[in-house]
């Protein structure tokens, strides 16, 4: 199970990897047990001994995790009956709003297995066998225009939401998951949504955009007091560039949402990116909040 | 979604499997340390294999020490280095900066940044924070105390450890756009600096022109030349963003021991007739600029001119051996003056043919850029190779023109003119970038790059 969990992610959820064994559907109100066993385990020549205590922190980002999924489950079912009633225009209006609660807590259902791929793999993910989730919705109904032959699809969407929400109270997080989950988050804009590779048929990258961002911007909140104490002068950099970020992202928000990745010069995604870039390397040195 | 999640189920053997394989490389590496004291294969720390993978690369065993101040680290340097080692690196500190008359290496990184802060003091917090990275690169250190920590990303990028510093240079300028109304610094402004004019024939593409600060980077080796490049751009991340950049390369020490004058890529040799920079008189008159030229920030540093011109080499190779030698006006094979045998014989413009014509074109290259031999530049070109013209499938191949000039518009724009108008090789060739940049004077220790302006 450790490594299953761990390996797919890489060096991001190393944190995981000595964590999380047999502590399935326990309350969500778990102490955040295993920061220093982590810390120990992963360095090989600091001890993580001074490390600050983040079990306020990590309780903090539980309960955000967890109010997000609730409505991301909510959202999702809403999605689901629009696509299952054959209500094209509804689906498609509901569909980039319910993803956004999935994407800010993204590190955290990558930690989940099978999860990530099941509700969020895009065509060439996985074998075209098993592709299913929420983007082989979306091809059908903006390629297709329809909602037909989605039922199945549809169910199998909302249960695996489900699962998420059922399986979120066993992820073990620490401190070191938030920093290097906050990075994740960042480097999935950087890969996939500014370049709007994610969303290739509804062209809502910047609602996954904005969701990315928000879920980083989270964990640099309720880390921000601690890292303040550490390297004042790197949290004023990182909050900073949060504010560039949002701004430049402002221009773009249509009502509630935001305009089609369609209509984005060249110029302003390469702005975009500059400026994702530009917060994600402080970002990147959050770790050391973890003492070290 | 991440991409590299596709391989579902096969993760945990291909992990186990290639942890194994660390092992056995632990295991096989700690044999060779047959000196080492408590070489018991399995107590071998990491930071025992980078010293070995750092043999000879002296980046890596200082490095791997965690090496901060950047002073420390050059006492270190110091007291390891053999003579080998001494002469592969370029010292970073001096009077001018290196780069402009140090020998050219065999390649080139160069960058245009556009700085997007407003406020000076992060320009030149950017400053500061580059001519440390700076003056640690060339020495061949790792940069930054980070490159141990597990729980953090290195501060090095790491792809130039255990290499040679490959006497690598770093020079810094800036652009007319540096003295713009942003950082209260345009009264500082060189009185005449500006961009270039439009020259005839010039097909300048936006994306090869300009920049706010102007980077040359040129090392013996491209992933050296290449690493401090990357680390300069991401230290600048939030204060500037890369404009453009240009890789080059000259033909390597390797293939030409004796150092002779390069060759472009149209066969020709390029920058014989450079003047000689080890005559400090000479480079004083024709490339240094003097603080009583003003404005006195710019004493001791230089105007470089970059252009970006592309070859239309497969049009170049159909023309003939004759056509081409009239073009350059010299002979292709030895680099002589037409009807001189040695590269270095004397250009003589006003020989006649039997018939009574000039030996040399007056429309040749070298009958242009000589002119009356009395307006001369530090030429410091470097052919590049940048793929295919996606539109006609030709080679997008020519020559990074850089030159370094004490007066812009006196030496290189006098001469560059000329050339647009009449030059035989214009045939040939099409000036696709152009960029200008007042390059500061050197640094002392303890200073930083631009420090005379701020």
């Amino acid at each position: 199970m450790k490594l299953r969990y761990a390996v797919p992610a890489g060096v991001l959820v190393s944190s995981i990897l000595f964590a999380g064994c047999g502590q399935t559907g326990t309350a969500t109100q778990q102490p955040a047990a295993t920061t220093k066993d982590a810390g120990a385990t992963t360095q090989t020549t600091t001890p993580a001994a001074s490390a600050p205590n983040f079990d306020q922190a990590v309780t903090a980002y539980r309960t955000y995790a967890i109010e997000q999924c609730d409505t991301f489950v909510k959202k999702t079912e809403e999605f689901t009956n629009a696509v299952k009633a054959g209500e094209l225009d509804k689906a498609k209006a509901l569909y980039a709003p319910a993803r956004m609660y999935y994407e800010r807590i993204e590190p955290i259902a990558e930690a989940l297995g099978d999860l990530d791929p099941n509700i969020d793999a895009r065509d060439g993910d996985v074998d075209a066998a098993d592709w299913r989730g929420f983007h082989r919705i979306e091809k059908t109904l903006w390629e297709e225009n329809t909602t037909k032959g989605m039922d199945e699809f549809s169910e199998r969407l909302l249960s695996d939401a489900k699962l998420l929400r059922a399986k979120v109270e066993t992820v073990n997080i620490d401190a070191s998951l938030m920093v290097t989950g906050a990075v994740e988050l960042l480097n999935e804009v950087s890969t996939s949504k500014v370049t709007g590779e994610e969303e290739r048929y509804s062209h809502t990258d910047l609602y996954d955009f904005a969701a990315n961002v928000e879920g980083a911007q989270k964990i640099y909140d309720i880390l921000k007091t601690d890292l303040n104490q550490k390297d004042a002068a790197l949290e004023k950099q990182i909050g900073e560039r949060f504010t560039a970020l949002q701004q430049e992202l402002a221009p773009f928000k249509d009502g509630e949402g935001y305009v089609s990745y369609t209509k984005l010069k060249p110029e302003e995604v390469k702005k975009l990116s500059q400026n994702l870039d530009a917060l994600a390397e402080p970002l990147s040195q959050m770790g050391k909040l973890l003492g070290v | 979604m991440k991409g590299f999640k596709r391989q579902k189920g096969q993760e945990k053997p291909q992990y186990a499997e290639s942890h194994n394989e660390q092992d056995d490389l632990v295991k096989k590496d700690a044999k060779l340390v047959e000196d080492k004291p408590s070489g018991k294969s399995k107590s071998v720390s990491r930071r025992d294999l980078l010293k070995l993978a750092g043999v000879g690369g002296l980046g890596l065993l200082l490095g791997g020490g965690g090496v901060g101040a950047v002073l420390s680290a050059g006492q270190r340097l110091e007291s390891m280095m053999t003579d080998a080692d001494t002469k592969d690196v370029i010292p970073f500190y001096g009077k001018h900066q290196a780069g402009i008359v140090t020998p050219a290496q065999d390649f080139i990184c160069f960058a245009a940044f556009d700085l997007t802060t407003s406020d000076k003091e992060q320009v030149r917090s950017l400053f500061k924070a580059w001519t440390e990275a700076s003056a640690t690169m060339t020495s061949g250190v790792l940069l930054g105390n980070d490159n141990e920590n597990l729980n953090l990303p290195p501060s090095d990028t790491g792809e130039a450890a255990g290499l040679s510093p490959s006497r690598t240079t770093i020079t810094f300028g800036v652009g007319p756009s540096f003295f713009d109304g942003r950082y209260g610094l345009a009264g500082l402004k060189p009185a005449g600096f500006r961009e270039l004019p439009r020259f005839q024939g010039d097909a300048l593409e936006e994306q090869w022109c300009g920049g706010d600060i102007g980077v040359q980077v040129c090392a013996n080796d491209l992933q050296v030349a290449f690493h401090a490049l990357r680390n300069l751009a991401r230290i600048a991340r939030g204060t500037a963003v890369l404009r453009w950049t240009q890789e080059g390369f000259q033909r390597t020490a390797q293939a030409d021991p004796a150092g002779s004058t390069p060759r472009n890529l149209l066969g020709f040799k390029d920058g014989t007739g450079n003047p000689d920079t080890s005559k400090a008189d000479e480079m004083n008159r024709l490339v240094w600029t003097q603080a009583s030229d003003g404005p006195a920030w710019m004493g001791d540093g230089s105007y470089m001119a970059v252009r970006r011109v592309r070859m239309r080499v497969e049009v170049w190779d159909r023309s003939t051996l004759g056509d081409q030698e009239d073009t350059f006006g010299r002979h292709r094979s030895s680099g002589a003056p037409l009807g001189k045998v040695k590269e270095f014989d004397k250009l003589d413009l006003a020989a006649k043919n039997p018939e009574g014509k000039p030996v040399t074109p007056p429309t040749s290259h070298v009958a242009l850029a000589h002119g009356d031999g009395s307006i001369n530049i530090l030429r410091r070109s470097y052919s590049y190779s940048s793929g295919l013209d996606k539109q006609t499938g030709q080679l997008d191949a020519g020559l990074l023109f850089i030159s370094y000039q004490r007066d812009l518009f006196k030496q290189f724009v006098h001469i560059q003119e000329k050339l647009a108008r009449n030059d035989k090789l214009n045939e040939y060739i099409v000036h696709k970038g152009s960029a200008v940049f007042a390059c500061f004077p050197g640094v002392s220790q303890g200073g930083y790059i631009g420090d005379t302006l701020f």
